[in-house]
């Protein structure tokens, strides 16, 4: 039997390591290409200001990439140490966006990225500019083919059970590209990552202007931050990830848990703004708004929703196909020439999955009884409260960062910048905002796919590799410690770079008169900042 | 699968052949700046000094990691058995890495941010930690292959590994990655060698040569040990077009059986002499200070023995020591013949784009480097 040990530590440690991660991704999308946007400018007009914003964000950027890539490396290896069953069974789909990945996007961007940093003096202008572009590029292609790779565990579209190699294989690889899941999940996810960069550009810039420090700098970085950051949150939220989410069964089973939904709703269905678990965990209080949750889930008001009783109900049914499919594929496996169990396992082989749901009950799964098979269809049902609750509150920041980016975008273009300090404070404080969504966001996916790791397809439970307890307490504990350390330096170095501010000087041989007045002279309200 | 025009053999010996181009590339591309780190406290002793080491592969070692990075996807991809089994095998060693090579980007960009001298040795001594214990571990590693780890595979293909960490550290495997860490170190001092100037060239050079001439015992040693040694032997026929199944056939172990590949196929033995005579030529290039003879003699010896031990086990991957029929061959762990021709066209597309631009940012980034060139950028490390 497996170790549900094992497999919730192995849970517990890709879901700290990969959160980890994430902390430093959506910061790298956001930040390279407002850098990129900063630098066109300087090349385009020639001001040594935009050239100076656009190096002190990315000596940000760059300490945050280094987390970025220290956090990443353990991303691309733990499949196989942890998941090595999954590795097996799903590699020759899922291997491959992740080595494309390798190939098209982060060989990109890491082979720019220093270019980025030591290029400045060796590259005319616009060769610099071609490299930043390439560097943001390259990130975005990189959570482009991630997601590829994420969405197709969503919704595994594509690919077939071989009863032969005993895992699933590629049938259309088109398909698995144009996953309108991993679509609907890239666009979501980079416009979550500009939305960070963007907070994260104006909440320092406000610092800024608060203290009256880089005032010139400040200024433009925050109109672009607050032009960038308004679309961003427009699209974030307008082209929200859950619109794939109706594409299949457990994708509709999410929804439901997402809005606590236990029975049907007819079309359009209204949408609960707000509920405490009553009876039976079902909803007791609560206030629902008509209409709404219809137009939210389907983008539609004629399209029916499914209640979790409803789903847990089909479940049930697949299960039993399941076992069917299970015991060809165990007579296939006896006898390759087995032509009666190939076609049994051929009808019924989409329910693989389901029946596989039983192995965490009993080994020899064509034996189980009625109350495994309601146990098993009762586990389809993920954890309902933390889904509702962390699904109102990256919806409510949403919702904010429309409202706080439109008042900035009017604002700065009435020229409306460094004049309200309780709206600069407000901006500085919520810096932390963005990231409380973003993790939410995953928490979302993918603790709402549970209990599949592949949905449908694979139980996350049977996919772990077979690990002691030993090797994941000293692994987990390992990385936690070593992650934490290293974002307390990480917090403490920015601080640093951030109160130093943007160097006068950029480099020692720049005969730019600009920035040798501003060494040589005190700064003064009149002459604060130069080269505007 | 008729409309795919390669046959299911060919793409999996393609593949194998990729597979040693990435994991090449990276002992190469990556094994400087590795051994650039394993020489960094020792090589360059005051905080100029280390931050001309620093400064000359600072600007180039991310894209280098990312062979690795590519090598882990491409096995996946490609050999997802492989991908599985070796990963979850290995954990804690591969845990030891990982923890290593984290240390890496945060060491190169962390380090200089602060000026104090303890915040400087500790980055440092991380640094040389993200260079010298990946190198030796990866060689351990290596030399576990060719002992076969202790794995077998039930009928559903679910994995049991019987073995522990400490197991891995056998003489024979710590042999393996010594000769790991002499070449990385024999190249990352031609590199300094060649790019530096004064004190740090002149200790670069005599670290150099004293690893390069280790790198040539320990191999040497390695080869005899290796013909005592059992080697796995298929005995059973091989369908190179079947579906993958590992079970499906029997092996047998042979002593000196890690050889019998240079008796059937002669021009293998071009490897390990690629081995020895580009580790020799690079100590030569190395005393007679000719830089880039040293440079590109180190590459090639590094070529030389990453090829030797692929080419040693061929056609295993992975011998089970335990079950040998368990191991893992170039036919029975690779992904579907659909899945190797699509990865083949995209990799055909990229990595000659890829060798393009990196070529070009080595084009921009030349020259040497020194104390006094570092003072005019403000990004420098």
């Amino acid at each position: 039997m497996i170790d549900m040990l094992v497999v919730d530590l192995s849970r517990w440690q890709f879901a700290a390591t990969a959160m980890y991660h994430f902390i430093f991704v959506p910061l790298t999308l956001g930040l390279s290409f407002m850098m990129a946007i900063m630098e066109s400018v300087y090349v385009m007009t020639g001001r040594q200001i935009w050239r100076k914003a656009t190096l002190f964000w990315g000596t940000l950027f760059g300490i945050n990439f280094a987390m970025g890539v220290a956090t990443g490396i353990v991303m691309e290896f733990q499949f196989g140490m942890n998941w090595s069953y999954y590795s097996h069974y799903v590699g020759d789909i899922f291997g491959a966006p992740l080595a494309i990945e390798g190939l098209m996007a982060f060989f990109l961007e890491a082979t720019f990225i220093g270019l980025f940093f030591f290029g400045w003096d060796r590259l005319s202008k616009v060769g610099h500019l071609v490299v930043t572009w390439l560097t943001a590029l390259g990130a975005n292609f990189s959570a482009l083919w991630i997601l590829i790779a994420n969405g197709w565990m969503q919704n595994p579209v594509g690919a077939k059970f071989n009863p032969d190699t005993m895992r699933m294989e590629i049938t259309d690889f088109m398909a698995v590209i144009f996953n309108p899941v991993a679509q609907a999940k890239f666009v979501h996810t980079v416009s979550a990552g500009y939305l960070s960069g963007a907070v994260f550009i104006l909440a320092i810039s406000s610092f800024f202007l608060i203290k009256g420090r880089h005032v010139e700098l400040a200024k433009r970085s925050a109109v672009v931050a607050a032009s960038f950051g308004l679309a961003s949150a427009l699209s974030v939220v307008v082209l929200g990830d859950e619109s794939g989410y109706v594409a299949t069964e457990h994708q509709k089973m999410k929804i439901a848990a997402l809005e606590a939904m236990y029975h049907t709703e007819e079309a359009p269905a209204p949408w609960t703004l707000i509920a405490w678990p009553g009876e039976n965990g079902e909803p007791g209080f609560h206030i629902s708004i008509p209409w709404v949750g219809g137009l939210i889930t389907t983008r539609s008001f004629t399209e029916e929703l499914p209640g979790i009783n409803e789903l847990v109900e089909r479940a049930e049914d697949r299960i039993r196909t399941g076992i069917i499919a299970y015991s060809a594929l165990q007579d296939i496996r006896a006898d390759g020439s087995n032509e009666e169990a190939r076609a049994i396992f051929d009808e019924y082989w989409p329910d693989l999955g389901y029946g596989l749901l039983l192995k965490k009950y009993r080994v020899d799964i064509e034996n189980a009884t009625e109350a495994e098979i309601a146990m098993a269809a009762q586990d389809t049902v993920p954890g309902v409260w933390p889904l509702f609750w962390t699904f109102r509150i990256m919806m409510g920041l949403g919702f904010f960062y429309i409202a706080f980016f439109a008042m900035w975008f009017y604002r700065a273009s009435r020229g409306w910048i460094d004049t309200n300090k309780p709206l600069l404070w407000f901006s500085f404080v919520t810096l932390p905002l963005p990231w409380v969504a973003i993790e939410s966001g995953w928490f979302i996916a993918e603790f709402g796919r549970q209990p599949w790791v592949v949905e449908g397809v694979l139980p996350t439970f049977y996919a772990a590799s077979g690990l002691t307890v030993l090797d994941l307490v000293l692994s987990l504990s390992f990385f936690v410690l070593l992650y934490t350390v290293l974002l307390i330096i990480m917090v403490f170095l920015m601080v640093r770079v951030i109160k130093a501010g943007p160097k006068d000087k950029l480099f020692a041989d720049d005969d730019d008169a600009d920035d040798f007045v501003m060494a040589a002279i005190p700064a003064t309200p009149a002459n604060k900042e130069l080269g505007s | 699968m008729s409309t795919i025009p390669l046959d299911y053999e060919t793409l999996r010996l393609i593949w194998w052949l990729l597979l040693g181009v990435l994991l090449i590339g990276f002992a190469i591309m990556g094994g400087r700046d590795l051994g650039v780190g394993t020489l960094l406290p020792f090589a360059a002793r005051t905080d100029a000094e280390r931050r001309v080491l620093l400064n000359l592969i600072g600007p180039t070692w991310e894209g280098n990691q990312v062979w690795l990075i590519l090598g882990g996807g491409a096995i996946f991809a490609a050999f997802p058995s492989l991908y599985a089994v070796s990963f979850s095998g290995f954990y804690l060693a591969m845990m030891v890495i990982l923890v290593a090579l984290i240390l890496r980007p945060v060491g190169f960009k962390f380090r200089g941010k602060v000026e104090d001298k303890r915040w400087r040795t500790a980055w440092d001594w991380g640094l040389f930690i993200g260079g010298f214990v990946p190198a030796l571990i990866m060689g351990v590693a290596v030399g576990n292959v060719l002992l076969g780890a202790p794995f077998h595979l039930d009928h559903t293909m679910r994995i049991f590994y019987t073995g522990n960490f400490f197991q891995l550290l056998t003489p024979f495997a710590l042999l393996a990655g010594l000769v790991s860490v002499g070449m990385v170190v024999t190249h990352g001092a031609a590199l300094l060698a060649g790019r530096t100037e004064g004190i740090i060239a002149e200790r670069a050079r005599s670290y150099g040569i004293w690893a390069g001439l280790a790198t040539l015992v320990l191999f040497a040693l390695g080869g005899v040990w290796i013909s005592f040694m059992s080697g796995h032997v298929i005995t059973s026929v091989i369908d190179p077009n079947a579906p993958i199944n590992p079970l499906n056939k029997s092996v047998e172990l042979v002593p000196g059986g890690w050889l019998s590949n240079y008796s059937t196929y002669p021009w293998m033995i071009a490897a390990p002499v690629l081995g020895f005579g580009g580790m020799a030529l690079a100590v030569f290039g190395l005393a007679a200070r000719r830089k880039w003879l040293a440079y590109l003699a180190s590459s090639t010896g590094i070529f030389g023995i990453v090829s030797t031990a692929g080419l040693s086990i061929f056609p295993f991957f992975l011998p089970s020591s335990s079950v040998p029929n368990s191991g893992l061959t170039l036919w029975d762990s690779s992904s579907s013949h659909m899945t190797l021709f699509i990865m083949l066209l995209v990799t055909a597309f990229f990595l000659p784009i890829i060798v393009m631009y990196t070529g070009w940012v080595f084009r921009v980034m030349r020259g040497p480097v020194t104390s006094d060139s570092l003072g005019k950028n403000p990004n420098a490390y």
